[in-house]
């Protein structure tokens, strides 16, 4: 008895070693690239803006009073809102029928299925946005057809319908995976149980299908939401850079603006990420619930 | 009650593809009755069922719910209820809103949810549970709300589908008890699918017995027990001794045959018989005797065997004794042990001389 616990004293003395020297490297690399960025950002984001872009060490909220006061940026955060609102709708409303398909077909036909939904991944997302900029151009695909059939061609390119598209072309798979997995573990006998208990199709799904698949459908929501959000490259492509968005604004702020801003552009990241950690919170909340 | 069954299925057939799940069959099950479907794994007990749910539909054939026939009714309109195999609870919900679904769903008013589930609750000795999830509960548990979910709503019929397959022996016992006390009391047409006999036997009114998607025999558990009609039901309830031959002469529900090594034996004929039909003759173990040769000479019975006794199991209440006819066959006698007794020689030994009798009405004889 002494012996083993001996041994096992000294394992556990030597495991604790080693699951420091294991981590280590991890958790540096999560201070170098996560933490430290974060901190840099709220730094930056109560400092001010001096001549030409530099940044003079001067604490101030100067910074967040402009981006609730001033309309161009209150705007771009609605408009944001709102289109990651939209393209999350628009997957959900896509993405739960196409998994439901999915889950339904015999077992070498979903895998089949999953792996077409997973392939435009092999692409650069860039390299995809490009070839729906030549489809929809005004002497695109769609257009060069109408024209050829004799019908007037249509402003498709640069609206906001076409980065609404380029949105949900994009996030699509994110929300059918978790929808998938979600409808897997699903047992469909539930829904006989539910039509044998005098419901009808529409209220068996509601009430015992959508409850169930509730993990599924916030995953997939929070999937799709959070990148949106600061989707910058779609909105340029597609929208043509006609309106703001956040993440337009940030790159801008960062990037390009004269002079270029990096403490506004710091405090419009901070109140995004406020936003979609409220989000990541709300979503742990469903989630564990559901578990109990 | 009234006259017209509650049940019926007329020529019903199901096919999946080129199986046919159910293959021409009819049924009546009268009103209230305790209906059990028995047969083997893959015998179509489920997909007959299911028809009756609403389901599956069937290929052909029609199925009438108290006179009504339900070709053109979805599940949700029909006035029966299951219970799942699997129980199919709601997880997402309590036990009480499981049991209050079905009365949500035919729009009962609110206030008269809580009172009739608990009612529902308590006829399954539920009652304390309402607020647990169904995952929180033993399978016994979640048995009992399953059928208090489907009996809230008063169904014209409930479906049980091998509701008892999940629970342990001791558990299956005391709810086969419970099944018909509740069938009992709430006075529902019953049907009850299993593949195991004795609960069929224990429980049911009558039986149909199922073997690959046709309905061989139905009847009471006696009528089954006692008077297979075929040989595939002889063997499927209970155990029983085949002796294959041909019919050599038969008058008056009896028939005489003939085996392949020599023996005649006589049995009653279930259903008619002609002359040189091939047949069997079910022997049940505990309808034959076994006699010492001194004994058997006494004995008016017309199978008088000599056999050879080869093995001798004691379980107690019975003695089951394996006896040699000659060098191809073996037969199987149970004995009750109706005296109690340490004496040895009280009991049968393996090497001993026997003689093996049956009255004729003990026995059957089978053509298929
Ligand atoms: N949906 C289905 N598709 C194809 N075959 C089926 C289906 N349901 C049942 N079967 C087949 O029909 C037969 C009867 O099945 P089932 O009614 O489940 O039998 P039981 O309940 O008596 O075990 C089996 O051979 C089974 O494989
Ligand atoms: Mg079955």
């Amino acid at each position: 008895m002494r012996v083993i616990g001996m041994i096992d004293q000294i394992r556990m003395r030597r495991d604790r070693r080693n699951l420091l020297a294991l981590l280590a490297p991890g958790m540096l690399w999560l201070l170098a690239f996560f933490a430290l960025p974060l901190v840099i950002i709220l730094l930056y984001s109560i400092l001010t803006n001096g001549p030409r872009g530099a940044i003079v060490w001067q604490p101030t909220l100067e910074n967040y009073r402009t981006l609730f006061t001033q309309t161009i940026y209150v705007n771009a955060y609605l408009r944001s809102i709102r289109i990651s609102l939209e393209t999350t709708l628009i997957c959900l409303l896509l993405g739960y029928p196409l998994a439901l398909f999915i889950v339904r077909q015999p077992a070498h036909w979903r895998t089949l299925l999953i792996f077409l939904v997973l392939i435009p991944f092999w692409t650069n997302f860039l390299v995809r946005i490009y070839a729906w900029q030549i489809i929809l151009a005004n002497n695109g695909l769609i257009n060069g057809g109408l024209t050829a059939l004799g019908l007037t061609p249509l402003a498709l390119l640069n609206t906001e319908g076409a980065t609404l598209l380029g949105l949900v072309y994009g996030e699509l798979p994110f929300m059918v995976l978790p929808l998938y997995a979600a409808l897997a573990r699903f047992d469909f006998t539930q829904l006989e149980a539910a039509a044998d208990l005098g419901a009808n199709r529409w209220q068996a799904f509601w009430r015992v299908m959508v409850p169930q698949t509730m993990p599924g459908i916030v995953a997939g929501s929070v999937l799709v939401f959070i990148p949106t959000l600061g989707q910058f490259v779609v909105a340029e492509l597609l929208g043509g850079a006609k309106v703001d968005y956040l993440g337009n604004l940030i790159q801008r702020l960062f990037l390009r603006s004269n002079p270029i801003n990096w403490p506004l552009g710091s405090a419009l990241a901070v109140i995004m990420m406020v936003i979609l950690l409220a989000l990541i919170f709300w979503y742990f909340r469903v989630t564990r619930e559901d578990e109990r | 009650m009234s006259d017209t069954p509650a049940i019926e299925l007329h020529d019903v057939v199901k096919q999946f593809g080129a199986t046919y799940a159910v293959d021409h069959v009819s049924l009546q099950v009268g009103d209230g009755e305790f209906f059990s479907l028995l047969g083997p794994s893959g015998c179509g007990k489920t997909t007959t069922l299911r028809m009756i749910a609403g389901f599956e539909y069937p290929s052909h054939g029609e199925v009438l719910i108290h006179g009504r026939a339900m070709a053109a009714t979805p599940p949700h309109r029909r006035p029966v209820n299951t219970v799942f195999q699997s129980y199919a609870l709601f997880p997402h919900m309590s036990v009480a809103q499981n049991v209050a679904f079905g009365l949500q769903m035919k729009g009962v008013p609110k206030h008269e949810l809580g009172p009739r589930v608990q009612a529902a609750l308590e006829m399954v000795r539920l009652d304390g549970f309402d607020q647990r999830r169904p995952r929180e509960m033993s399978g016994g548990q979640q048995q009992r709300v399953a059928l208090a979910r489907a009996l809230v709503n008063q169904p014209e019929v409930l479906l049980l589908d091998e509701p008892l397959g999940a629970l342990d022996q001791k558990l299956r016992k005391e709810m086969q008890f419970e099944l018909k006390r509740l069938q009992h009391r709430v006075g529902i047409t019953f049907i009850f699918v299993t593949h195991d006999q004795e609960e069929a036997l224990t429980m049911s009114d009558r039986i149909a017995v199922m073997n690959q998607g046709k309905v061989l025999q139905v009847g009471s558990p006696t009528e089954i027990y006692e008077r297979p009609t075929c040989r595939f039901v002889a063997d499927f309830i209970g155990e029983t001794n085949f002796i294959e031959g041909q019919v050599v002469a038969h008058d008056g529900g009896y028939a005489t045959i003939q085996s392949h090594d020599g023996l005649e034996l006589r049995g009653v004929t279930p259903r008619p018989v002609s002359v040189g039909a091939h047949a069997t003759l079910s022997l049940r173990p505990e309808k034959a005797r076994l006699l010492t040769p001194d004994q058997a000479q006494s004995v008016q019975e017309t199978f008088r065997l000599a056999v050879k006794v080869e093995l001798v199991s004691y379980i107690g209440s019975d003695t089951r004794i394996t006896v040699r006819l000659n060098a191809q066959r073996t037969l199987d006698v149970w004995e009750q042990n109706t005296r109690s007794t340490l004496d040895r020689n009280a009991y049968w030994q393996p090497g001993e001389d026997a003689v093996l009798v049956c009255p004729p009405e003990n026995a059957l004889v089978l053509v298929e």
